[in-house]
Parts: C-alpha cells; sequence; structure tokens
C-alpha cells in the first residue's frame, strides 16, 4: 500500500504529560483513525509559556529553538490544547525578530502546520462524526486562547454532535475565563478563585452531570474548584469522551 | 496628583472581594454592557472593518503626531483659541490655574475627564481658592463623597442607588429631608436642580475631548447629559483638556471613530450628545465662549512612540476592555489603583507612573484575550502586558520566589533526559500521595491553588512519555 498518510507529531503538553496521560492517549487514537501517522518526538517538554508569560523571553526562545527543531520535519504538528497549539501557532514566530531570520523563518513554518487538536480534526482532515459513546449530559467550555487565538468554537460541538448517547447542553458566558490563567492562579489566589467559582455556579446550574474542555489547566482549575464544592459533576479533557476512552481513566481528581 | 495605590493591588483586591455592595454594582456589568455592546455590533454588519479603520486612521496619525498637532494648534488659533502646550503635568495644572486666575474665576463647571482625573485639577484648584463643579453625574456624586471614579465612562459604576441616596440626604441639607426617592428619575432632577445655578454662576468651563481635528481646529466632546454642553457653552472662557494623541486629520476620520465609540462603550449608536467645539464665539453666534483655550498635555505619552507601547495611543477610551475584563468585574476599578483601571489601564498605567510602582497592573491578567477582542481599534492589550512583564523581568522587579522557580524549572525542561527523569519522579510521588484520593486539598508550596480548590492528583500509571515509551517497547 503506498504511504499516502500524513506524518502527524504529537506535541503531548507538559500537562497532559505529567497530569493525564489518557488525553495523550486519545490523540493519538482520534488522529490514527483518521488516517494519520503519529509520532511523538522524545525530545519535547513544554512550549515555553510559563517562561514567555513572566516575561522570561530568553527562556521562552531557547524552549521554542527545542521545539521547532523537534517537530519542523513533520507534515503537521498536534497538541490536545488550544493554548500550546497557540502558543506554538501564534505567538512563537513574534518570539524571533530580525535578529534571528533563521529561526524567525522555521518558526513561521511551523506555526502554519501546528493545530489544535480537535480543529485539526473537523477542519484539516474534514472529520464530522467519531465512533464513540458517552451517556451523559454534557456542557462544554471554551478555553480562551483557543477561542479567541484559534477560532475554536464549533469544532468540539460538532464532534460531540456524533457522539451517541450524548446530550450537550450549553454552559451560559462559555467563553468567559475560568481564571486558570497560567502561573495567575497562584499570583492572585484569591482573584482566581472567584472567578473560577462563578463558572463552578454556571457549571452546575447547566444540571449536566460532566463538563468538558479542551485545556488541561483549565480543567485542573473548574475540576479543583467542583470539588472543593463537593459538586458531583465529572471534568474531562473532549479528547476522552470523543475517542470511546472515558474507561480508561477516572474523572480528574477522581479514582474511579 | 492622584493618590497612588497600585503597589497595594493585591491587597485592594482581597478588599473589593469581600466588599458586598460594591459585589452588587458590578454585577451590572453584563446586563448593563456586554449585552449592549454585542447588540449594537451586531447591528453593523461592517463593524469589523470599521475596526480596521479605526486602526489605522490612529496609527496613520501617530506616525505623522507632529505634524497634525501642529495643524490642529495653528487651525484652533486660526479660529481665535489658544493652545497651551505642556508637557507634564505640572505645567499643565499652572496653564489651567493661569486660566481661571486671568478670568478671575471663583467657579469654575467640569464635564467629565480622565485626563483631568490624572492632572489632578480638582485638588489643584480648590488649593488656590477656585470652587471646582462637576457636572457629570457620576462625577458629581463622587465629589460629594470625595472619590475617585472606578470607571472611564461611567465613574461612578461602583455605587449602589441607596449610595445616591443617602449622599445626597447628607449633601442636600437645604431640601426636605423628608423627601423620597422611588426612582433614578428622581436623583436625576435633584441633582439637575442642584447644578442649574452652578451652570449660570459658573465663570470658567472646562471639559475633556475624544477627540481633535487636525483639519478644523475643533474639539469634539460625546456625552448622554448634555452637561458638557451646558459647560463650554455657559461660561466665558471654555478650557478644553485633552493628552496629545487625541488628535486625528480629519472630520470624516472623527466620525468613522464616533461610529466605533459609542457602540464599543455603551451599546448605543451614538451618543445622546456629541458636540463640536471651534474657537470663541463670533459675530452673530447665539453662544459659545468669549475665550477658547486647549491645553494640550503630554505627560508621559510621547516616550510611548517607537516602542512597542506605542499601538496603547490608538485608544479611545470606550471602556469596552474593562467592561469584558473577568478580573475587572470582580475586583472593580478602585482595586487597580490610579486613574485608569482595567486592561487599558493595565498597560497605560505602568507607562505613566513606572513599572516599578504599577508592576501587579500588567501581572494581573489571565491573557484570556477578551480586552482584545472587543477592542474598536484593535489594541492587542494582552501583548502590551507581556511586554511590561519583560521590560520587570529584564530589571529584576518580577519577585525572587517567582524568578527562582521559573529558573529552576526552566533548567530541566531545556534538558528533555533530565527533566523526563526529574518528572517521573515527582509525578511518582505526587501519585502516590494522591493514591486512592484522586485529590489534595492541601499541598505545601501550592496553597495559592489550595486556599480555594483541590489540587487533583496526576493520573495514576505514570506520565505519558513513561507509558508511551513503554507500549512502544511492547510493540503495542
Amino acid at each position: 500500500m503506498l504511504q499516502t498518510r500524513p506524518r502527524v507529531a504529537l506535541f503531548v503538553t507538559c500537562l497532559v504529560d505529567l497530569y493525564r496521560p489518557t488525553v495523550g492517549f486519545a490523540a493519538i487514537k482520534l488522529l490514527e483513525e483518521a488516517g494519520c501517522q503519529v509520532e511523538v518526538p522524545e525530545v519535547q517538554t513544554c512550549c515555553g509559556q510559563p517562561a514567555y508569560n513572566t516575561g522570561d523571553r530568553a527562556t521562552a526562545k531557547d524552549l521554542a529553538r527545542n521545539v521547532i527543531d523537534a517537530f519542523l520535519p513533520y507534515d503537521h504538528v498536534v497538541a490536545p490544547s488550544g493554548s500550546c497549539a497557540g502558543m506554538i501557532g501564534h505567538h512563537y514566530p513574534g518570539l524571533f525578530g530580525d535578529e534571528d531570520p533563521h529561526y524567525r523563518g522555521k518558526a513561521e513554518a511551523l506555526a502554519a502546520k501546528t493545530h489544535e487538536l480537535v480543529s485539526f480534526l473537523t477542519d484539516v482532515l474534514g472529520v464530522d462524526a467519531v465512533k464513540a459513546r458517552y451517556e451523559g449530559v454534557v456542557t462544554y467550555h471554551d478555553s480562551c486562547s483557543g477561542l479567541r487565538e484559534l477560532g475554536i468554537k464549533a469544532q468540539p460541538r460538532k464532534l460531540l454532535g456524533s457522539v451517541d448517547g450524548l446530550v450537550l447542553k450549553e454552559l451560559p458566558d462559555s467563553e468567559v475565563c475560568c481564571g486558570f490563567g497560567g502561573t495567575f492562579c497562584v499570583k492572585y489566589p484569591d482573584i482566581s478563585v472567584r472567578m473560577v467559582s462563578d463558572k463552578a455556579k454556571d457549571v452546575r446550574e447547566t444540571g449536566a452531570d460532566t463538563l468538558l474542555a479542551g485545556d488541561m489547566g483549565c480543567l485542573l482549575n473548574m475540576a479543583g474548584r467542583l470539588q472543593r464544592e463537593g459538586a458531583a459533576v465529572k471534568v474531562r479533557h473532549v479528547a476522552e469522551v470523543l475517542a470511546g476512552m472515558t474507561n480508561d481513566a477516572a474523572p480528574i481528581g477522581e479514582t474511579k | 496628583m492622584v493618590h497612588l495605590t497600585s503597589p497595594a493591588f493585591k491587597e485592594n483586591a482581597t478588599r473589593a472581594l469581600a466588599d458586598p455592595g460594591l459585589q452588587k454594582a458590578l454585577a451590572r456589568t453584563k446586563p448593563q454592557f456586554h449585552g449592549k455592546r454585542a447588540k449594537a455590533v451586531a447591528g453593523l454588519p461592517e463593524f469589523e472593518q470599521l475596526r480596521e479603520i479605526g486602526k489605522n486612521i490612529k496609527n496613520h496619525t501617530l506616525a505623522n503626531l507632529d505634524f497634525y498637532l501642529e495643524r490642529y494648534a495653528a487651525k484652533v488659533e486660526e479660529a481665535g483659541g489658544k493652545v497651551h502646550w505642556c508637557s507634564t503635568a505640572d505645567e499643565a495644572r499652572a496653564a489651567v490655574l493661569r486660566i481661571c486666575r486671568d478670568a478671575g474665576a471663583k467657579t469654575v463647571t467640569k464635564g467629565k475627564s480622565m485626563i483631568s482625573e490624572e492632572l489632578g485639577i480638582n485638588d489643584h484648584l480648590e488649593s488656590h481658592g477656585i470652587t471646582p463643579v462637576e457636572t457629570d453625574l457620576g462625577e458629581y456624586i463622587l465629589q460629594l463623597r470625595k472619590e475617585p471614579p472606578s470607571h472611564i465612562i461611567g465613574p461612578a459604576f461602583h455605587l449602589n442607588r441607596e449610595d445616591w441616596e443617602e449622599s445626597f440626604r447628607e449633601s442636600h441639607t437645604d431640601l426636605d429631608p423628608k423627601r423620597v426617592f422611588t426612582e433614578r428619575r428622581d436623583i436625576l432632577t435633584e441633582a439637575r436642580t442642584k447644578l442649574r445655578s452652578r451652570f449660570l454662576a459658573a465663570d470658567v468651563g472646562i471639559t475633556g475631548a475624544n477627540f481633535l481635528i487636525a483639519e478644523t481646529g475643533s474639539s469634539v466632546i460625546v456625552t448622554n447629559e448634555g452637561n458638557g454642553d451646558l459647560t463650554q457653552t455657559l461660561p466665558k472662557v471654555h478650557i478644553a483638556l485633552a493628552s496629545i494623541e487625541k488628535v486625528v486629520p480629519t472630520l470624516e476620520d472623527a466620525t468613522s471613530l464616533l461610529r466605533l465609540l459609542a457602540r464599543s462603550a455603551t451599546g448605543q449608536d451614538f451618543s445622546v450628545y456629541t458636540t463640536f467645539s471651534t474657537g470663541v464665539r463670533r459675530q452673530g453666534d447665539l453662544d459659545g465662549p468669549e475665550e477658547y483655550h486647549v491645553v494640550l498635555i503630554d505627560n508621559g505619552r510621547s516616550n510611548m512612540i517607537g516602542t512597542e507601547f506605542q499601538e496603547m495611543l490608538r485608544c479611545i477610551r470606550c471602556a469596552a476592555c474593562m467592561n469584558h475584563c473577568p478580573v475587572y468585574g470582580v475586583t472593580g476599578g478602585h482595586a487597580y489603583g490610579w486613574v485608569y483601571p482595567g486592561p487599558m489601564g493595565s498597560v497605560l498605567t505602568p507607562t505613566l507612573v513606572g513599572v516599578d510602582k504599577a508592576g501587579h497592573l500588567p501581572n494581573a491578567s489571565t491573557f484570556c484575550g477578551r480586552c482584545e477582542s472587543v477592542c474598536p481599534v484593535k489594541i492587542p492589550l494582552p501583548k502590551l502586558m507581556r511586554h511590561w512583564r519583560e521590560r520587570e523581568f529584564e530589571r529584576h522587579l518580577t519577585p525572587g520566589t517567582v524568578r527562582t522557580n521559573l529558573g529552576l524549572w526552566a533548567w530541566f525542561a531545556k534538558r528533555p533526559a533530565m527533566y523526563r527523569a526529574a518528572t517521573r519522579l515527582g509525578i511518582g510521588a505526587l501519585s502516590l500521595l494522591g493514591k486512592g484520593k484522586g485529590k489534595f486539598g492541601w499541598m505545601p508550596l501550592a496553597e495559592g491553588w489550595t486556599r480555594g480548590r483541590d489540587l487533583p492528583a496526576p493520573e495514576p500509571g505514570g506520565t505519558f512519555m513513561a507509558r508511551y515509551a513503554k507500549t512502544r517497547r511492547n510493540g503495542r
């Protein structure tokens, strides 16, 4: 058989790597089912956002160079996160100015082929349905970077609509930030907790039994708050549901 | 000068979060601003193109600022007005005082103006025996209460109706103490009654300016109460206070920006009053001032030209950024600790008072980007806040613990093999600690997280990279 499958490099993201490996495996499954040949470059650590958003541009550039060199050879780069895909696809080129035209060019080339997982499936590969089943009423939070930097809004809803048994109930103010904001959540905990409490209230009021989103940072934040409040809402990354892998791991912050 | 509490942003915010009155007032943000703006924008299909036009008008002007300012000034003088060029706040205060003294002024009426807050004009006039009277309803009550504005277009947005009633009863002691306030109109009527005689008695009227038009030498103000018009037409002397970036080339440019301004600010297609003032009263004019002064203020703006912060000078002060900011939405404007709150303030304040004092502001953002998405002139506010964080990092203003933690993390993150080994150990330990629990209610060094939320434990079974390597070895 002719080898025409696109070679996709999975950018796992540090939070999926450390906190939620099932999301990485779900991403691989979804990409392979859509006809991709998936590889996981071994030298990846982090896209550099913690440094970039703390103002440490030098470290952000060092980390970006690592990512650029490791991922440039592939046809596409896919991350199960709007935030990290936004960092590579939206911010990397701006890190390298006129003093480094070589890496600027490489960063632009990488940016052009970097995608968030769900939008890659729908917009690039033309996937319009998945083979998965999930019994539950689900609500969806639009993470800020994915929404505003990458325009991800309809794509997850489209694929969730094809999941058997799943009922989607829209979250009011789903476009309002959950209060995570990377290091913001620990630098300004009072404000962050207030923001995520407002979010938790909205989530609870939908009556949904499951909350989904496409970014681990937001998910950890919202799960942490919902559980502190004792809310019976399961929190998961959208890829787990789309890949039909909800039996592979308990909901975030739960044991079964 | 305005009292600066930006260094205490964190404490200010904590206090604000615990203030039930403020929280009640802030809950109005959504019904009052979000929906109305969205509706106004939806009603104008070319709104996105208009944003691009607005951005280009401002960029073009800023690139030729000296030219347009000189042209504007020449036109003002042609129409019998006078331009006072002031590089600092001190010079501007002195100019205003001089004009008022020359007019023998005892009372000065004022329209709403943020630059006037920046300059601290009221205190300056008062300390020299001249009485300033705020005529914008919001500013009027703030003057009674001796409070600064908390919002750039709704200065008293932090107050509730009961606060209004209380302040009016306390201050207007000549009125019947048994009078009842049943609706907003009653407050309005009382303020109107009180202000009417002030308008007529004023010797000088001070307004701000939303735009200065180089083509005609006009200043433009937009209001919903009409107070600005009374302020600038009734007294013999009109002073328009404006910072240098308010200038636009032509009348047409100003009208393009006006189409963006009201929609972005209050969701109106147009403000109730949009008034163009050009020079002094001419022979045959029915009204208008005998003297028309423009106090043109730099106060740090020109330092931004040619830097990464130049884009901030496009700001037309519509307040859409703060109206849609989730941080402003829970802290209110006073927490920011200076004249300009919200995202635009978080970029502007460090420029004007120093990032060493206002460093919290650009850090207190989740970079959610909603401000940028509603900005009528497309200012990349998160990017500019990040530039401030870079300046802080370069100048070692970033807190030591943050630098140390970041440095440690970066050392590993730049060395994938070491990172892999360290994270495997770390996550292994965390998994073990969280075994059977799924989450932590408290975690040392993560107290900021765990104070108000649980910390989910990592999924058992090791990191993705470790598990993936294993599946590859086993031939999957």
